[in-house]
């Protein structure tokens, strides 16, 4: 079949079976199951009105539920059971994973990103936001130091891999040591502190996004408060850090566990930058590296990696809540 | 606790100019009310005191000390803001405490001074609360209160009861009465648009109008003696009467033929010569008597409005002018629809220079700008 004639076929059953679905679950609702007529009228109306948003919500919770929901159970079924999934282990796969050196490793660099990563970002992208604040060109700077938002991890990585490169013809980072005076080295093979270099990617990243939802918290500061403090005798300093920053700690501590939920996450970077070698693993790339091979290790790794994740998310939640209140 | 003068004290933004001419002497111990309609920049006036806004012309001399440049911290003011402004983030206790602190004051003089403004304000219970736990009378205190810790020469007020309902704005404005009470030798200046609030707490009020002031008078000084049209129709409600009318007699009174018939005779010498010449006859409407002899104005009642303690009359538009207002005492339910002659006593009867829209044969204190009315 040609194939934009398959596409708006799909497109017409698609609208057409939501569309219809709504249309006769209610039509049955209202007619068969609680009709609006008889003597019991009036708590018909009440109980179909009670199951009405059932119906309405009823797609979501079920797409979530096969989707989501499954999967995390699935999950944590397979990782009970051996390499090739025939043979039920229990724990085994965790237990290889925590004595596992190089799991050790990567545990320990994401402790590290989910650090450096968040603060970092953060840190940056307040001060940004409040330094570009009153200037003329603060928006073309702020433009500047949000594009990189539109960047795939994929991308920037390899943009970094030029300003890493181990030739001062190519990357910055040896054209200074050249001007220096210093030999070339390769920034990915430096112990310990390539960790970061492939964290500077993402902090890189995540600053404008973190400046962008900073810089209108800051903007919804009341003036007044601004203006008593500069009576008060506060100078600039003092209002940033003891008016200004308390009053928008709640958008901080969104901004800063998104992040952190996303960095949990990413495994582009390092994937792309050393493969997970010289120890720059972390838990993400340490699972991809399993996927397919060994699936069992792979959803002990997802699963670790959730545990991790869920105590953030849930802190995230309360905060993004209590903030929209 | 301080004297403050206002010497040619201007505000442009760019090419605008918003105030020009701005003249004032403030005594220590004073109460100054700024009041105006709205835009008439009585709040950019305190905010170019409080060093908010630059002053771009003139000088701000507080005790001897040109003062221009200086920062707001040091210029010896607090200001206590509409909105309030209290740090949300912090409690009603560091509210009060936070100037201090930035000032690094010992521990004991920080207690001592919040204390003391708490028993002053009444704030004991609540010092360990957070702002958004206070109803706005309590917020309006901590922010007065925040002020009073500071110990200033000058207390500014920004509309500081505008954002109160209609109880606690009575309530609050008593307090703010007696607290100016409590410290005699402390200078304030007060903007509002509310006259009552003017003419209640005011030692003098200051009327800004079309960017410069119409007039600075004791509140009864303006009620009595209005200097022109603007704060003649500003102060009092309903607002004075302005009726057109023609000199006839000179003297030491002043006879005016009123241009919809009656004569009207004010206190107010004019010279010889003078007749002929166009004027304005201002009358409050509670200063309106009911006479069977020569009236100041004549019409039929439209509409009354009895309060009991008063009745008001509102008399039929005569070539769309704002309709003639008349306050007779006691209750007259009977008088819609019917002719009621108006006089007043020549004491109680204001001459306006019609085209000037200043007093007649009082010199100008200030140019303003003709107000729309």
């Amino acid at each position: 079949m040609n194939p934009i004639i398959a596409g708006l076929v799909t497109i017409v059953v698609g609208v057409g079976g939501c569309v219809g679905y709504f249309y006769l679950s209610n039509l049955l609702l209202d007619k068969v199951i609680f009709p609006a007529r008889g003597e019991n009228i009036s708590r018909n109306i009440n109980r179909a009105n009670a199951v009405r948003p059932w119906l309405f919500m009823f797609p979501a919770i079920f797409a979530l539920g096969l989707y989501l929901v499954y999967p995390v159970i699935g999950s944590f079924w397979r990782s009970l059971y051996n390499r090739a999934g025939n043979e039920f282990i229990g724990f085994g796969n965790y237990q290889a994973l925590f004595t596992s050196g190089d799991f050790q490793v990567a545990f320990f660099n994401n402790l590290l990103w989910v650090l450096v990563v968040p603060a970092a970002s953060t840190f940056l992208g307040l001060v940004i936001a409040q330094l570009t604040d009153r200037l003329s060109w603060g928006n073309i700077a702020k433009s500047l130091i949000f594009m990189p938002m539109a960047i795939s991890f994929v991308g920037a990585s390899l943009i970094w891999k030029f300003v890493y490169a181990n030739d001062p013809d190519i990357g910055l980072i040896n054209a200074i040591r050249d001007f220096f005076g210093l030999g070339v080295i390769d920034p990915m093979l430096v112990p310990f502190w390539n960790n970061f270099f492939l964290m500077v990617i993402l902090i890189w990243i995540q600053t404008g996004f973190a400046m962008v939802i900073l810089s209108a918290a800051l903007r919804g500061i009341p003036e007044e408060t601004v203006e008593a403090a500069i009576i008060d005798g506060a100078n600039p300093f003092q209002i940033f850090f003891r008016i200004k920053v308390p009053q928008i700690m709640g958008t901080i501590v969104v901004v800063w566990t998104t992040i952190t939920i996303l960095v949990l996450k990413v495994f582009d970077i390092v994937y792309t930058m050393t493969g997970g070698e010289f120890d720059t693993e972390i838990l993400p790339s340490f699972m991809m590296d399993y996927m397919f091979r060994d699936d069992g290790i792979a959803t002990a790794v997802a699963f670790v990696i959730m545990i991790v994740v869920l105590p953030v998310m849930i802190w995230n939640i309360v905060q993004a809540r209590r903030e929209l209140r | 606790m301080a004297d403050l003068v206002l010497k040619d004290v201007e505000k442009s933004y760019g090419s605008v100019k918003v105030l020009s001419n701005i003249n004032l002497d403030i005594k220590r111990g004073e109460l100054i009310v700024f009041v105006g309609p709205s835009g008439c920049g009585k709040s950019t006036l305190l905010r170019m005191i409080a060093g908010l806004e630059r002053i771009t012309g003139g000088t701000l001399t507080i005790d001897g000390q040109v003062v221009n440049d200086v920062p707001p911290a040091q210029r010896g003011i607090a200001m206590v803001f509409q909105s309030y402004a209290l740090y949300p983030h912090m409690t009603v206790r560091d509210n009060m405490a936070f100037a201090l602190k930035i000032a690094k004051k010992s521990k004991e003089e920080i207690d001592a001074a919040v204390g003391k403004a708490a028993r002053i304000l009444q704030l004991d219970p609540y010092l360990d609360r957070l702002p958004k736990a206070l109803s706005g009378g309590q917020r309006q205190r901590v922010a007065i209160g925040r002020s009073i810790v500071r110990d200033p020469k000058v207390y500014l007020f920004d509309e500081p009861l505008s954002n109160l309902d209609a109880a606690l704005r009575v309530a609050t404005r008593i307090e703010i009465a007696q607290l100016k009470e409590a410290m005699p030798d402390s200078t304030m200046i007060y903007v509002t648009h509310d006259q009552v609030e003017a003419m209640t707490l005011a030692t003098r009020i200051v009327v800004l109008a079309g960017g410069g002031i119409a007039q600075v008078g004791s509140p009864l000084e303006l009620y009595e003696r209005p200097q022109n049209e603007f704060v003649a129709q500003f102060i009092g409600s309903p607002s004075m009467n302005l009726l057109p009318g023609e000199i006839v007699g000179t003297g030491t009174t002043t006879t005016v033929r009123m241009k919809a018939g009656g004569t009207a005779v004010s206190n107010y010498p004019s010279q010889p010569g003078d007749e002929g010449m166009q004027v304005n006859v201002g009358v409050r409407p509670e200063d309106f008597l009911e006479t069977e002899g020569e009236p100041i104005f004549e019409g039929k009642v439209d509409i009354t409005e009895a309060l009991g303690e008063v009745t008001i009359l509102y008399y039929e538009r005569v070539d769309g002018a704002a309709p003639v207002i008349a306050k007779l005492p006691g209750i007259h339910k009977d008088l819609r629809g019917k002719v009621v002659k108006l006089a007043a006593d020549p004491s109680k009867v204001h001459v306006f220079h019609k085209e000037q829209s200043l007093l007649y044969r009082h010199e100008p204190h200030q140019k303003i700008a003709a107000q729309p009315h």
